[in-house]
């Protein structure tokens, strides 16, 4: 079909036929951008930065070391740091102007985390309890980015097969609804916890029906889905759920797995040792999808389905069973990151509970470049932003906590206007292949 | 640019390989047909000769124009008949939802075989007597108190499908650029902004105050479609993750700005805005009983506006090819960057005019519930409408009148609105899949005579699927 023409799914400026006009802002994006990120933070972390001592708490009580809490002066470090971002900028177009080369791989990965630095110590050092538990800060990112990684992991599984998720808000959403409502009738989370997996894989076989079998452009079809699945839970919600929520809407929690000893490692135990099966499930998910997509034979046909469908079905791959497979598996994948909300997080179900995380793991996804192991990052980096926004409003920064949550949105529209561009989708994402 | 675009145009789309495959399945025509799909990619709206069409996507047939057989046409198309079967279809399935949670059908079903009449009657009067509320509350309600009480939910149907109207024409427009404009919701927002802060800050006479508002409103949602345009146009990026995002970063300035002194409400402690001017809101079109207001003249004009702009003008020429092979369109002198933006720009537009209609009309304050979901549901509309504008119209009025007709039937028989947002999402999705509702409705046999359009597509599917 020629949805290749109308429907622009994924650009592909590299693949321009004009390469002289379209070549030019492709390489000038990156480090254009760090530079003005650059200059921002060198503005508000440096010059306007706080005077006050900024002070993270490392250790917790339970720890089995201590280790002392680290205190920075806020205005001294935002200058050095905002300093060494200008010269990470600054590099970048040099290289740009002198060698036209494109900078090193290390160098955004680089900026991004002295640019996160810079910022906490900005942000607490002008708060009014200039006081902070790193500890607890990122053990409660990693909890936020538990349904963002599984969303995005969706993400990857459908993209590289070459069809486009956008409903993965919807998978999300119906595997917190499924998950309360099996939970509730079996007394037993784990029931909930597969029938979460179920739900998402039956709202992603919904995507890959029409998507694939009825050639129905593949967003419309998420979009769509996104819509459905918030009306079901929503009238589901309103007439069973509430009707009697002791019997209908009270999953109870999936207890939490505490490794010992390992769980009491400063900062990381926390982390990898104090989770709730979901969370080790996170772990799990992101490294088996990673060594499936990219390690085995299975991948390889994944990814050529996903790039090239027509080479992969000469080859005999079954493109179209693929895809339906993939999308459906990465369906339950996300179920399962739904069952978060509600054997977790909270223990029932409201409507919308989701709250528009799947457009995040969406953009996750991207920012991860739809790989697993870039994706968890990605998705970290947001639970990070999202954790940071509610400490904010806690210990009384001058930064509005609604600018804190607008972050991850902005930085998501700077990352797809300016540093992905590099990498690009698989090439066949969207398309659908109609043998022919 | 009619003469010289010509043979660039047959020669641009010639060498393309993808209509190659359409080229094969030529007779869909005659069974696709229908007279919205003239606004395609042919001789925009007769303005001109029918041999601008790209050759490869001529079929045989003489005299009338033939459509083009882009995707984003079929998609967006169907026969009128797939239309009104998927409304159908969406309706029981939404009614068999409502009837498999209403509680004497839970009773009666406890006695099923012994007295299958009682469940019977009990499925068929708990989905219909909802349905009965959803159009009492929608079109006419005889019970309501003299004529005017009787035709209440009429206006308040034109009210609510305003806002749906302008808003889903943005999404239609874009569509048919090839866009995906996802972020009406954020558009409808800043011109919600713009168009309050003009409303209750500045206080200048009647006529300018309310000129100024539009402007602002509209101005303030152009903006925010623009610089997607922009992003796409520049850097590449996709807008279908950069509208979503553009969602969610209004939505939290609005809320900011409505924790602020410049928009909060004096004394008040919730996020809510001054009351604005009465110079500054639409005047009522039918006196103060409804809340009928001039936005949905605006609507109108609006929707007549989109189609010429589509199928008169060479701009909306220009955005129909970009639409139909962005590559084409290049290589026959069109400057897609600029009909990227501009497609953009007028869409956001579109979008807030809608915001305007919330604030200057239908609300008259700002909350942060202003857009409602307006925006998404504009979606839904453009799909329904087919990208057509008056398509759009008419879809729009559709879901104004379900949703206010969702509220009078949750009060009188409390089936929970939320059945509206299946039944709008289940119209799409059979609408989109018309082989599919063919299935359903036993109509496939056409494939046998023919090799019609859907038919032959669902063949050449299933055949890859196979």
């Amino acid at each position: 079909m020629s949805t290749t023409a109308t429907s622009p799914v994924k650009p592909q400026p590299e693949e321009s036929h004009t390469p002289a006009q379209s070549a030019k802002p492709v390489t000038w994006k990156l480090p254009v951008t760090l530079a003005v990120l650059a200059v921002v933070a060198f503005i508000f972390f440096g010059l306007l930065g706080p005077q006050g001592t900024a002070k993270f708490g490392v250790s917790s009580g339970g720890d089995f070391f201590q280790l002392p809490a680290i205190e920075v002066p806020a205005f001294l470090s935002g200058m050095v740091l905002s300093v060494i971002l200008l010269g990470l900028a600054g590099y970048a177009l040099v290289l740009k102007a002198n060698r036209n080369q494109r900078p090193p791989r290390w160098l955004p990965v680089v900026f991004t985390v002295v640019f996160v630095v810079a910022f906490l110590i900005w942000v607490v050092g002008g708060a009014r309890t200039p006081s902070i538990s790193l500890a607890g800060l990122i053990a409660g990112s990693v909890t936020l980015a538990v349904p963002i990684v599984f969303g995005s992991l969706s993400g990857v599984l459908c993209e590289r097969a070459g069809v486009v998720n956008i409903a993965i808000e919807g998978q999300l959403l119906g595997g917190a609804f499924t998950a309360a409502l099996v939970a509730s009738l079996t007394h037993n989370p784990y029931a909930g916890l597969l029938a979460a997996a179920v739900a998402g894989a039956l709202v992603s076989m919904v995507l890959a029906l029409f998507s694939i079998k009825y050639v129905v452009n593949q967003i419309i079809v998420g979009v769509v889905l996104n819509v459905l699945v918030s009306g079901l839970t929503g009238f589901l919600f309103s007439t069973v759920m509430q009707s009697d929520p002791e019997k209908y809407n009270s999953p109870g929690r999936l207890p939490i797995i505490d490794i010992p000893v390992l769980s009491s490692i400063p900062v990381i135990g926390p982390i990898l040792f104090k989770q709730s099966v979901v969370g080790y499930l996170m772990y799990v998910a992101v490294i088996v999808i990673w060594i499936a997509l990219f390690k085995t034979k299975w991948g390889l046909r994944v990814r050529a389905v996903g790039e090239h469908p027509q080479a992969a079905d000469t080859l005999g791959i079954k493109v179209n069973a693929t895809r339906f497979w993939n999308v459906t598996l990465g369906g339950a994948v996300a179920g399962i990151g739904g069952s978060f909300f509600t054997l977790v997080a909270i223990d029932s179900f409201t409507k919308e509970i989701s709250g528009g995380r799947g457009f995040i793991a969406l953009a996750a996804m991207i920012l991860g470049r739809w790989n697993p192991i870039g994706a968890f990052f990605a998705a970290l980096l947001f639970g990070f932003a999202d954790n940071l926004q509610s400490i904010v409003t806690i210990i009384g920064t001058p930064v509005p906590s609604q600018f804190m949550a607008m972050l991850p949105y902005l930085v998501t529209v700077f990352a797809v206007a300016g540093l992905v561009g590099r990498s690009r989708p698989p090439a066949a994402d969207g398309i659908p292949y109609v043998k022919g | 640019m009619t003469e010289n675009t010509e043979p660039r145009h047959s020669a641009a789309t010639d060498p393309d390989p993808i209509p190659a495959d359409q080229a094969t399945a030529p007779e869909l025509e005659p069974l696709e047909d229908d007279e919205a799909f003239v606004t395609s990619l042919d001789t925009a709206g007769g303005a001109m000769q029918p041999s601008a069409v790209p050759v490869s996507t001529q079929s045989g047939h003489l005299g009338a124009p033939e459509e083009s057989e882009s995707v984003l046409r079929k998609i967006f198309t169907g026969n009128g008949m797939v239309t009104i079967l998927a409304v159908l279809l969406a309706l029981i399935l939404g009614g068999l939802l409502i009837a498999l949670t209403d509680k004497v059908v839970g009773t009666t079903a406890g006695y099923l075989f012994a007295r299958p009449s009682d469940f019977l009657t009990a499925v068929w009067s708990a989905a219909t007597s909802s349905y009965v509320a959803l159009f009492q509350g929608a079109v006419f309600n005889p019970h309501g108190t003299g004529v005017a009480g009787q035709f209440a939910p009429l206006m308040e149907t034109l009210t609510i499908a305003t806002p749906l109207i302008t808003a889903g024409l943005g999404v239609a427009l874009a569509f048919r650029a090839g866009l995906f404009n996802i972020g009406a919701q954020g558009q409808i927002i800043m011109a919600g902004i713009l168009a309050s802060w003009v409303g209750f800050a500045l206080h200048l006479p009647v006529g300018l105050h309310l000129l100024l508002v539009l402007v602002a409103g509209v101005v303030g949602g152009a903006v925010w479609g623009g610089i997607v345009g922009v992003l796409k146009a520049r850097t590449g990026a996709h807008e279908v993750i950069v509208t979503i995002m553009f969602n969610y970063i209004a939505l939290y300035l609005l809320r900011y700005l409505l924790d602020t002194d410049l928009f909060q409400r004096p004394g008040e402690s919730t996020p809510i805005s001054p009351i604005l001017d009465p110079s500054a809101v639409y005047p009522l079109l039918f006196g103060s009983q409804y809340r009928l207001h001039v936005g949905f003249l605006l609507a109108i004009a609006a929707t007549v506006f989109v189609w010429w702009l589509l199928n008169r003008s060479t701009i909306g020429f220009e955005f129909r090819a970009v639409g139909a092979n962005p590559k084409a369109a290049l290589t026959a002198g069109i400057n897609v960057p600029r009909a990227t933006i501009l497609v953009m720009t007028i869409a956001g537009g579109l979008a807030g005019l809608a915001g305007v209609a919330q604030v200057a009309g239908t609300e008259k304050v700002l909350t942060d519930g202003v857009a409602a979901t307006y925006g998404f549901d504009a979606i839904t509309v453009a799909l329904l409408g087919r990208s057509s504008p008056w398509g759009t119209f008419a879809a729009g009025l559709l879901f104004g009148a379900f949703r206010a007709g969702a509220v009078q039937m949750q009060i009188q028989t409390g089936t929970p609105i939320d059945i509206v947002l299946v039944v709008q999402s289940l119209i799409v999705l059979f609408i989109a899949a018309p082989p599919l509702v063919r299935a359903i409705f036993g109509l496939n046999p056409r494939k046998k005579k023919t090799a019609t359009a859907g038919a032959s597509k669902q063949a050449a599917t299933t055949g890859g699927a196979a």
